[in-house]
C-alpha cells in the first residue's frame, strides 16, 4: 500500500529552510523499527554529531541520507527539496533511480572502513567521481584532486595504491574523495573507529580544519566524545531510534537532562 | 622408424594440427569469456526473466556433454537452416559450453567484491552501468583469475572433440597418422606432449603473469 504523503510539502520554503530536515521519517527491517518518526535538522553550515548506544539507530540515520536506505515513512529534504521522494502531478512519490543519483550527488560520506578502490591510486581515487559522474575534463579533475589531497595532508601519497597507506591515511584520502563531489553535505560514519589510536588525531584533525574553514554542513557519528564536544555546533543522543535529547555540546555533556543520556554519558566515561 | 624419423616424417602435420589447435583455443576462449561475462551478468540481474535466461543457457550447457552440443551445432543447426563451417562450429560449441561454466566464475567473482566498494561507488552517484564497469568488475577480474586459469586449461583440452567433426586439430591429425602408420606409441605421445607444453608453458604462465599485473595495479604485489 502507498503511503499517505499529502501532508509532507513539494519542497520547504521561507526564511529558515534547513540544509537537511528528515520529517516522521521511519526506517524498519521486517518488525524491526530501527528509526521511529524521525524529525531532525541540520542547518546549512552546521556540525551535528550523533552519539548513542550500539545498535539505536546512528548509522542508519546516516545511511539513510546517502539513500543506501530505502524510506517506509516519512520523507527526507536536502536543501529544501525532497530527497527519497520526487514530485509527480503535484504529489509526492518515491524517487526512482535517476532522480536519487542526481539527489544524492548533494551528498558524500566516509565509511568507518574507507571503502577506497583497491585499483586505482589515492589520486585516481579522487578523480573518479568528478570525470566519471560531474563529466569533468581529467586536467580539471586532477587539479581538484591534488588540491584536496594537499587540504588532507596526503599530496606525497597520490600515487600510492590503497593498499600502502596506513589507515589513517586511507581515510584521509576517502574524505578528498567525498569532497571532491563538492557535496552540500558530509557524512561521517565512525570514521575512526577502526583506526589505530595514535593515528585518530591525523583524521579529526581533517575533520576539524574542515568546520573551522569550510562552510560544510555536516553530520558524523562518532564514540569519540572529546572530539565531539570540541568541534560540533549540536549533539544528538540517539537511543532505540529516537532522538532522547539533543543541544550544544556543553549543555549535552554538562548537563545533561535525561536519565538515559546521563546514564550512557558515564558509562562512556568509564570505559575510557 | 626412430623417433627422430618419425618426427621428421610427421612433425610438419603435427605442427599443423598444433596451429588449428591453437586457433580453436584462442577462439572459444574468447567466445567463453564474452559469455561467461555476459551471462554471469546476467545471473546477478534483478529483473527474474534475464535471470531466467541466463539459468536457463548454463544449466543447458553445463548439464549436457560438449560432444553432443558439439554434434548439435554441427548435424543438427543445419536442419533449422544455420550451417557452420566445421572450424566455426568447433570452437562455437566449445566456448558456448565453457563460457557456461565461467559464468558461475564471473557471478562469483562480483559477488565476492566486497560491499563497501558498492556503497562507496554509489555514494559518489555512479550509475549502475559505470559501478559496475569501472569499479565492481576490475576487482572481481582479479579474483577470478586463478579459477579462470583452471577453466582455460580444460577449454584447451576439450578442443580435442573437435576432431570428430573433422577439424583438423591436433587430435585429428594425431589419429590420421596413427591410421597411417600404426606407430600409436609415437604419435599419441607425441600429441599428448604438445598438449601438456601448450597448458603448461603458455597458457599457465600467462595466467601467472596476467594475474600479477593485475596485483601489481591494484598495488597488492
Ligand atoms: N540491513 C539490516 N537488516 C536488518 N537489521 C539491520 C540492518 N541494518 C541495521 N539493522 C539493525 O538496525 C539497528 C540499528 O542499526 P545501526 O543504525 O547500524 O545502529 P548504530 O549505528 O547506532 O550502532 C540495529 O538493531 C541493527 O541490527
Ligand atoms: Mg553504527
Amino acid at each position: 500500500m502507498m503511503e499517505d504523503l499529502s501532508n509532507y510539502p513539494l519542497e520547504l520554503t521561507g526564511d529558515n529552510v534547513p540544509m537537511v530536515r528528515f520529517l516522521k521519517v521511519t526506517k524498519r527491517y521486517g518488525d524491526l523499527v530501527v528509526l521511529d518518526q524521525l524529525d531532525l535538522d541540520v542547518a546549512e553550515g552546521e556540525m551535528v554529531t550523533i552519539i548513542g548506544p550500539s545498535g539505536s539507530g546512528k548509522t542508519t540515520v546516516l545511511r539513510m541520507l546517502m539513500t543506501l536506505e530505502t524510506i517506509n515513512e516519512g520523507v527526507i529534504y536536502v536543501d529544501g527539496k525532497p530527497l527519497t521522494h520526487m514530485e509527480k502531478n503535484g504529489k509526492l512519490v518515491p524517487a526512482d533511480r535517476k532522480y536519487l543519483r542526481k539527489a544524492r550527488s548533494q551528498i558524500g560520506m566516509c565509511f568507518q572502513h574507507f571503502n577506497l578502490f583497491p585499483h586505482m591510486t589515492a589520486l585516481e581515487n579522487c578523480m573518479e567521481g568528478p570525470v566519471q559522474v560531474l563529466g569533468m575534463k581529467k586536467a580539471e579533475a586532477r587539479e581538484r584532486a591534488e588540491e584536496l589531497l594537499e587540504l588532507v595532508g596526503m599530496s606525497d601519497k597520490r600515487d600510492q595504491h590503497p593498499s600502502r597507506l596506513s589507515g589513517g591515511q586511507q581515510q584521509r584520502v576517502a574524505i578528498a574523495r567525498a569532497l571532491a563531489m563538492r557535496p552540500k553535505v558530509m557524512l561521517f560514519d565512525e570514521v575512526t573507529s577502526a583506526l589505530d589510536p595514535e593515528v585518530i588525531g591525523e583524521v579529526t584533525n581533517v575533520i576539524r580544519s574542515l568546520v573551522e574553514k569550510h562552510n560544510l554542513t555536516m553530520l558524523m557519528v562518532t564514540h569519540q566524545m572529546g572530539f565531539a564536544k570540541d568541534i560540533s555546533d549540536r549533539v544528538c543522543f540517539f537511543f532505540d531510534g529516537k532522538i532522547e535529547e539533543q543541544g550544544a555540546p556543553e549543555d549535552l555533556f554538562g548537563n545533561p537532562q535525561k536519565e538515559r543520556t546521563q546514564q550512557f554519558l558515564s558509562a562512556v566515561k568509564e570505559a575510557d | 622408424m626412430s623417433y627422430i624419423e618419425f618426427l621428421k616424417e610427421y612433425g610438419p602435420r603435427f605442427w599443423d594440427g598444433t596451429l588449428v589447435t591453437a586457433g580453436q583455443f584462442f577462439l572459444a576462449s574468447a567466445l567463453a569469456i564474452v559469455i561467461a561475462l555476459i551471462a554471469g551478468l546476467m545471473k546477478l540481474s534483478r529483473n527474474g526473466l534475464i535471470r531466467g535466461i541466463a539459468v536457463v543457457y548454463i544449466e543447458i550447457f553445463r548439464g549436457t556433454s560438449l560432444l553432443v552440443q558439439l554434434y548439435w551445432i554441427f548435424f543438427v543447426l543445419p536442419l533449422f537452416g544455420l550451417t557452420l563451417p566445421k572450424f566455426t562450429a568447433g570452437f562455437v560449441a566449445v566456448g558456448m559450453n565453457l563460457g557456461a561454466y565461467g559464468a558461475e566464475l564471473v557471478r562469483g567473482g562480483i559477488q565476492s567484491v566486497p560491499k563497501g566498494q558498492w556503497e562507496a561507488a554509489y555514494a559518489l552517484s555512479m550509475s549502475p552501468m559505470r559501478r559496475m564497469w569501472r569499479i565492481i568488475l576490475p576487482q572481481a577480474f582479479v579474483n577470478m583469475l586463478p579459477p579462470w586459469g583452471n577453466l582455460l586449461i580444460e577449454l584447451l583440452k576439450n578442443t580435442a572433440l573437435v576432431a570428430l567433426i573433422s577439424v583438423s586439430d591436433l587430435m585429428f591429425e594425431a589419429k590420421q597418422i596413427n591410421g597411417s602408420t600404426f606407430l600409436s606409441a609415437q604419435t599419441f605421445g607425441t600429441a599428448l606432449i604438445i598438449y601438456y607444453v601448450f597448458a603448461r608453458f603458455i597458457v599457465t604462465p600467462f595466467m601467472r603473469w596476467l594475474e600479477l599485473v593485475m596485483r601489481r595495479k591494484l598495488g597488492r604485489a
